[in-house]
């Protein structure tokens, strides 16, 4: 029940600030599934599939879902729970000279929304382009051309107010979403637009999968090539789709799952996410390759022609596929609707980890968090984004904060908590003290060491490329500012944030005991 | 479609939706206990972020 004495007000001694909350495990998992389902679920995984072993994908699609995506979920559910703070927060209470760590996690958190609410804007403009079939017969002219009116690389300051305004109004809503707060804003908003995504994507595939030629395109998509097992790149390509469609390592789980209850289930709500965005991008796989299956019938030419992926496959394939469908606009709006709901969730998800960050670090409120940092990223995202310069720019950012970002994130979180902290057995006894699938010893060694190694690799490999190759034929200057400049930046803000000091002090939190194992995670010292 | 491309079909199907309906069942069971034990009080405030003085 309630306490006996009047809680100290706020600026009293003793006054501790209200801590937001999920209204309950529902709010929480469907906010988690929003954040995990976004736009890599549609427009990346039929592609990666399909190149990468068709059905036969399938398997090692499977295994780096339970041998690295699940653990990972599982990981940052268990900092954020345990420590129950922003990822700057948690990794400082985890141990004080992490704090960097979890401010880099936040910055990549800014990149990535500064530039992934751009392409939420273009599927909302889309969305009412498909009613009148804007594009005509030239989607690829008119998406570069008349819509995006791209220039050659480089820094424009020419607005596109095409791209402008309804980039705006994304911005007015998120932010407006972010002011009411996680429980009133985040939870609300995702449990209004999962269902709504999940029904018109539903419509959307039945439409694709009964358009004439769409069991050609299923028949490209799950027949399976075995031989493709053998090639170490499918492997790869799979633990990559995993990774980065699950959200996993740059502090959104970590924050969403500060909000949770005490005793809420970890381990079984984790399985629930990763298996729901799995399920989403299969639903995916099926719609897309229904449609591009018509579209290389209506056109005569080979499936293999048709195969795209990421901005090329919404922005130029399905305004083709939806000019040549009978009732193309509503099939249009389905799926640029879609699109536009499954980033806006993930877009909310990115913008909470800021939100937290700060509102903890500066003691600032939702609200004032939300207005602040919602109004620096809406002119950061309307400076560099909404310009012709806005696509080549995009696509170079987006690469190197993932590719190098995100998975160097990932990287270190693995190897901080696992090799250096040592604090792995503790985090699975906090996983283990309430409801739930056990986590195992098999759980500590995929996060510790095969986490790390496989990731790693992908990391070096990466860096490699990016280094020797440079990235999609962009001049040398132009990558080296933006893609390494960017990953630089952040680094700076993760070490300067780390310098400023706590409004609300972390270091006199105290986790929770554990049965059988002492706060350190050591056994057998319980006091 | 090709037999071998239905059978990868129905086991893509079977086994990624057929995960989500077994953790689904998995979470329904163990949440049913957390909301009976969860409790408004201790979890609304934070006692690690007190205003440092």
């Amino acid at each position: 029940m309630t306490a006996t004495h009047p809680a100290p007000g706020p600026g009293q001694p003793g006054h501790r600030p209200h801590r937001e909350q999920w209204s309950g495990q529902l709010g929480f998992v469907i906010a988690a599934i929003g954040s995990a389902v976004g736009l890599g679920n549609i427009w990346r995984f039929p592609g990666v599939a399909y190149e990468n072993g068709g059905g036969a994908f399938l398997i090692p699609y499977l295994i780096a879902l339970l041998t690295a995506g699940i653990p990972i979920l599982w990981l940052d559910y268990s900092i954020g729970h345990r420590f129950r703070g922003s990822a700057p927060m948690a990794f400082h209470r985890l141990r004080r000279g992490a704090e960097p760590l979890g401010w880099f996690q936040v910055a990549i958190s800014c990149a990535i929304t500064v530039y992934y609410a751009v392409v939420v804007a273009w599927a909302l403009s889309y969305t009412f382009f498909s009613v009148t079939l804007a594009w005509g017969d030239d989607p690829a002219g008119f998406l570069t051309g008349d819509y995006l009116q791209v220039a050659d690389p480089g820094i424009s300051t020419q607005v596109v107010p095409s791209v402008l305004w309804p980039l705006v109004g994304i911005w007015v809503v998120t932010i407006v979403i972010l002011a009411l707060g996680v429980q009133r804003g985040v939870e609300k908003a995702n449990l209004v637009f999962i269902p709504l995504l999940l029904v018109m994507f539903l419509a959307l595939v039945v439409r694709a999968v009964t358009l004439e030629g769409a069991l050609d395109g299923l028949n490209a998509f799950f027949t399976p090539d075995f031989a493709a097992l053998r090639d170490p790149a499918v492997w790869i390509a799979a633990y990559s789709q995993i990774f980065f469609s699950l959200s996993i390592a740059f502090g959104i789980m970590v924050t969403y799952s500060s909000y949770l209850r005490r005793r809420a289930n970890l381990t079984s709500t984790g399985l629930v996410v990763g298996f729901a965005n799995s399920s989403f991008e299969l639903l995916a796989g099926i719609g897309v390759f229904g449609a591009l299956g018509f579209m290389a019938a209506q056109s005569g030419v080979a499936i293999e022609d048709t195969t795209y992926s990421g901005v090329l496959l919404a922005f130029v394939a399905f305004p083709q596929i939806i000019s040549m469908m009978p009732g193309g606009p509503v099939f249009g709006v389905l799926f640029f609707g879609s699109l536009v709901l499954a980033g806006a969730t993930s877009l909310l998800s990115i913008l909470q980890v800021i939100s937290a960050a700060f509102q903890e670090k500066l003691g600032w409120s939702p609200r004032q968090a939300a207005i602040r940092i919602g109004t620096t990223a809406a002119v950061v995202s309307i400076a560099l984004f909404s310009t012709t310069t806005g696509l080549p720019l995009l696509d170079t950012v987006d690469k190197y904060v993932n590719e190098v970002g995100v998975v160097g994130s990932a990287v270190a979180m693995t190897l901080l908590v696992g090799l250096v902290l040592r604090r792995l057995r503790e985090l699975q006894g906090h996983l283990n003290d309430r409801p739930g699938f056990r986590a195992g010893t098999w759980w500590r060694v995929l996060v510790g060491v095969v986490a790390p190694v496989v990731l790693g690799y992908i990391l070096i490999t990466g860096m490699v490329s990016l280094v020797r190759t440079g990235y999609s034929g962009y001049p040398t200057w132009f990558t080296t500012t933006f893609g390494w400049g960017t990953i630089g930046l952040l680094l700076l803000v993760a070490v300067i944030m780390s310098l400023v000091s706590w409004r609300r002090a972390p270091g006199e939190f105290v986790p929770e005991e554990i049965p059988g194992l002492h706060r350190s995670g050591r056994r057998g010292e319980t006091r | 479609m090709t037999t071998t491309a239905l059978v990868f079909l129905i086991l893509a199907v079977a086994l990624v939706w057929g995960g989500l309906a077994a953790s689904i069942a998995l979470l329904r069971r163990d949440g049913a206990a957390v909301d009976d034990e969860a409790g408004p009080g201790p979890d609304a405030e934070d006692p690690g972020t007190a205003p440092r003085r």
